[in-house]
């Protein structure tokens, strides 16, 4: 009963984070400026630190907790690093 | 103790992390927890912050509190927007300038933090000089409205809290 | 999934519905970005899923292994500690540097019609400071 529970809410959870990625996806593909793509990267990394976290549910070991808080470290570098740009690179002639 | 434990929030927070990162309350890990801790005090005398000191911490736990249920409701309400069920009234979105009496630098950076990890609501700019702050909102419908929530709120908290 | 069969009931249903609750929400944000117009709408909706979504899913986590493993589990707390101080950075960081962008191609978004500005003296701020 319990691991029946257990495997459909967290494969349905799976599934909508992944659409959350999709989603994010095309907002960084699609743009149309570059500050929405660096908002999908964002939404990006956050949705995959989310299905990090469910797959370590679904595994039951606490291995995945490491590359979420990773995920979540290098995300948030990645993200300051491209607006920090955005707001000294190119457009200042 | 000065000497010892520049800022003891600080190195507070530090072992408490080391603690939880390491899942155990060891002794050993405690004791390198400690030497961490100590350590980053050290440290952070050369950036030489400002010093934070817990005051009022019942009003602390009330802001959160405060926080805590308005991250919900404006999750919900951002929620609905998205999916498009507020009814067939028109949105608008839009910026305010909202004027606030808080100058301390720790509390404008607790409000940042508030007002942006709160959905329907960003922090776009702070002016010193003139003591406004401007505000992206997502769903507009009164200015004034905003204000008094901001100011009501939030502000009169952290101007407890802070100053 | 061996171990999960063990779990009591009511862990199970608590587990599943904070982290469905939790990924819906994740979800929600997700479509904002792709259903608001404009970019200033846009920045709200990832907030839903780094806020909420986050903290439900986290919680679950808690919750899921405290019970499998008997003991307390709380080492998501980091997560929830860390993105709650760094969502709001990079988003304040963003907003800046888009207003930046715009008001370098003079399209400030604080003068254009229908906005909704409620603003006295537009001239009054200098684009420069934007730059950290």
């Amino acid at each position: 009963m319990s691991a029946a529970i257990l495997s459909w809410s967290l494969w349905a959870a799976q599934i909508m984070l992944a659409l959350g990625m999709s989603c994010a996806v095309f907002r960084m593909l699609r743009g149309p400026r570059a500050q929405d793509r660096v908002l999908g990267l964002d939404t990006l990394y956050i949705n995959a630190m989310l299905l990090l976290l469910t797959v370590g549910m679904a595994s039951g070991r606490t291995l995945y907790f490491e590359a979420a808080l990773i995920i979540a470290l290098l995300g948030f570098v990645g993200t300051v690093a491209l607006a920090k740009f955005l707001l000294r690179g190119e457009v200042i002639e | 103790m000065t000497r010892l434990l520049p800022y003891p929030l600080l190195s507070a927070a530090l072992l408490l992390l080391w603690l939880l990162a390491n899942q155990t309350v060891r002794p050993g890990q405690i004791l390198l927890g400690a030497a961490v801790a100590l350590v980053g005090g050290w440290a952070l005398t050369a950036l030489q912050p400002p010093k934070a000191r817990l005051r009022r911490p019942a009003a602390a736990l009330r802001l959160g509190g405060r926080v805590l249920v308005d991250i919900i409701r404006s999750n919900i309400a951002v929620g609905r927007i998205v999916l498009g069920l507020n009814g067939r009234r028109e949105r608008r979105s839009g910026f305010i300038d909202i004027p606030l009496e808080l100058r301390d630098q720790k509390g404008l950076a607790a409000l940042a933090c508030i007002i942006t990890s709160t959905p329907g609501t960003l922090w776009v700019n702070f002016d010193p000089a003139r003591g406004t702050l401007m505000i992206h909102v997502l769903d507009l419908i009164d200015e004034e409205e905003w204000a008094r929530t901001i100011k009501g709120r939030y502000e009169t908290l952290l101007l407890e809290i802070f100053q | 999934m061996s171990a999960a069969a063990e779990l009591p009931v009511w862990v199970a249903i608590l587990t599943a519905a904070l982290v469905l609750l939790g990924a819906a929400l994740a979800l929600v944000g997700s479509i904002g970005l792709l259903r608001l117009r404009g970019f200033y709408d846009r920045v709200h909706a990832p907030t839903l899923g780094a806020t909420l979504g986050a903290g439900s899913i986290a919680l679950a986590s808690m919750i899921y292994f405290s019970a499998l493993e008997t003991r307390p589990v709380l080492h998501e707390a980091l997560i929830l500690i860390f993105v709650a101080v760094t969502t709001p950075v990079t988003l304040m960081i963003l907003v800046r540097a888009a207003l930046f962008r715009d008001r370098a191609e003079n399209d400030d978004p604080l003068l254009r019609p229908g906005e909704g500005v409620a603003r006295l003296d537009a001239d009054a701020r200098d684009p420069r400071e934007t730059r950290g």
